[in-house]
């Protein structure tokens, strides 16, 4: 599997073949606080790279989160339904939000790396 | 840290606030509501005094009795909700907690209505230790568990500390102990009490969740000026006599709405059926889509394991059991009208 690539809006992506997992920065998680609540969307759902397609919730705040590459939704973690609090615990593992499988490998290598990402955040933080 | 009142205070401690909340209904939660007002009202009947500006029986009161009320407008609106103690041995005194945004509002509306009496605002921090294991944590200071009741109050002297008064009540719908305590002291209770594993800091965040299980009203959310005690579901805290006498601010009002169903709108619990959050100001419709009522406090809840509201519905829609859709991110959720409180209360009432 490839390497954690980032959305500006604190997505993560990796992806495998022509699939892109996705879910939220364990950044994300830490700002929301105890999630109790994710909406997904429907798989067979064609999107755009920065349309939003799910909400998470945490008892602060409700926050939208967008797709990071443009493509059909194939899949969705339904065990958050049931357990949000795993987006929590493993955010960039057992917490993932969806698969896309997407159309332009390109939009993958435009998102920032881990290194330019935590300094993104950083920046946030001033 | 967020502002709150004038106030900085934490919305939650490194626990976080599921935690937070969950511990507290399993031992003992630490709040420093210090925000709070804390006022002496002094004057010749004083109990008789505050019946012409509040509605509850307080000439009835024990010493050491406590008592849930409020501050009414002509119209019978709810300026602030507070608490009464009847210190004992104090028979021209009462101490009244009040809410931290209501300090002004309420000092200014007491003395316009009761020239004659006397207010101090104490300069004191206030502690609450909520929760089951309270009494046990709290006994190894004072006597105050084994002394007091549900909303019962006295003072006690505590070992390097001072004297605290206590009183046996709270704002989680768990039995605790609201402690006023010096300001030079209270930070060294605070870490005495903290010694013990069963006690835990709570914040902002939690004691929102706790209180809204408890079905207790927040005011500037549940209550302001415009909503009456009836329309909020408080008649019991409305004396009785005082409903057939009247002879307070706001009594005429009151007293047509008791009579009459004259009330448009009343305070209910709502329970959404999936586990989307419905927070404040979202709209209730009946099945047509019809506005019949609004959210005004809602959240995860989680004792109750998924989210829970109170609100206002016009009263055809009130009943336990009315289906109701809630106006959520513009789709229509499922939702239940439902009994407050969400969890069963759990004082200490006198055995």
């Amino acid at each position: 599997m490839s390497e954690l690539r980032y959305t500006k809006d604190h997505e993560w992506a990796r992806i495998e073949n022509d699939i892109t997992i996705c879910g939220i920065s364990d950044y994300a998680q830490n700002a929301l606080g105890d999630v109790v609540y994710v909406e997904l969307p429907d798989a067979g759902r064609i999107v755009k790279a920065g349309e939003q397609i799910a909400i998470v919730e945490s008892s602060k705040v409700a926050s939208d989160v967008y797709a990071p590459m443009d493509g059909i939704i194939t899949a969705v973690n339904d065990t958050l339904s049931s357990n949000p609090g795993l987006v929590n615990e493993a955010p960039t593992g057992q917490g993932w939000f969806l698969k896309i499988k997407f159309s332009d490998a390109a939009q993958y290598a435009a998102l920032m790396d881990e290194k330019s990402y935590t300094d993104y955040t950083k920046g946030l933080h001033e | 840290m967020v502002p709150f009142a004038g106030w900085d205070m934490p919305v939650q401690y490194p626990l976080g606030m599921l935690k937070e909340h969950l511990h507290c209904r399993t031992a003992a939660g630490l709040f420093d509501v210090s925000h709070m007002g804390q006022l002496i009202l002094e004057g010749e009947d004083i109990l008789a005094q505050i019946e012409k500006i509040m509605p509850g029986d307080f000439i009835d009161m024990q010493p050491g009795q406590m008592k849930y009320s409020f501050l009414l407008n002509e119209e019978g609106g709810v300026i602030d909700d507070l608490i009464v103690t009847r210190p004992i041995g104090e028979d021209d005194k009462v101490y009244i907690v009040v809410n931290a945004s209501g300090r002004e509002v309420d000092v200014a509306h007491i003395q316009k209505h009761l020239p004659d009496v006397k207010i101090m605002l104490l300069d004191r921090a206030l502690l609450a230790l909520q929760g089951p294991t309270a009494a046990k944590v709290l006994s190894h200071f004072c006597d105050a568990p084994k002394k007091l009741s549900f909303m019962t109050a006295d003072k006690f002297q505590i070992y390097g500390i001072g004297e605290c008064f206590i009183g046996r009540s709270g704002y989680t719908g768990e039995d605790g102990f609201e402690i006023s305590v010096p300001n030079d002291t209270v930070e060294k209770f605070s870490r005495e009490l903290l010694k013990y594993e069963d006690v835990q800091f709570i914040g902002l965040g939690a004691r929102d969740s706790l209180r809204l299980e408890a079905g207790l009203c927040l005011y500037g959310h549940d209550l302001d000026e415009q909503t009456s005690p009836v329309e909020a579901a408080l008649v019991w805290a409305i004396g009785k006599h005082r409903r057939a006498e009247g002879g307070f601010i706001g009594s005429e009002k009151i007293q047509k709405q008791l009579a009459s169903n004259g009330i448009n709108r009343k305070r209910i619990g709502i329970r959404p059926n999936g586990r989307a959050l419905a927070r404040e100001q979202t709209i209730v419709q009946d099945e047509h889509a019809n506005p019949i009522g609004i959210i005004t406090s809602g959240g995860f809840g989680p004792s109750t394991a998924g989210p829970v509201c109170m609100g206002y519905v016009n009263v055809d829609h009130a009943q336990i059991g009315t289906q109701v859709f809630l106006l959520v991110r513009g789709k229509p959720l499922p939702a239940q009208i439902v009994p407050l409180p969400f969890v069963p209360h759990r004082y200490i009432k006198k055995g």
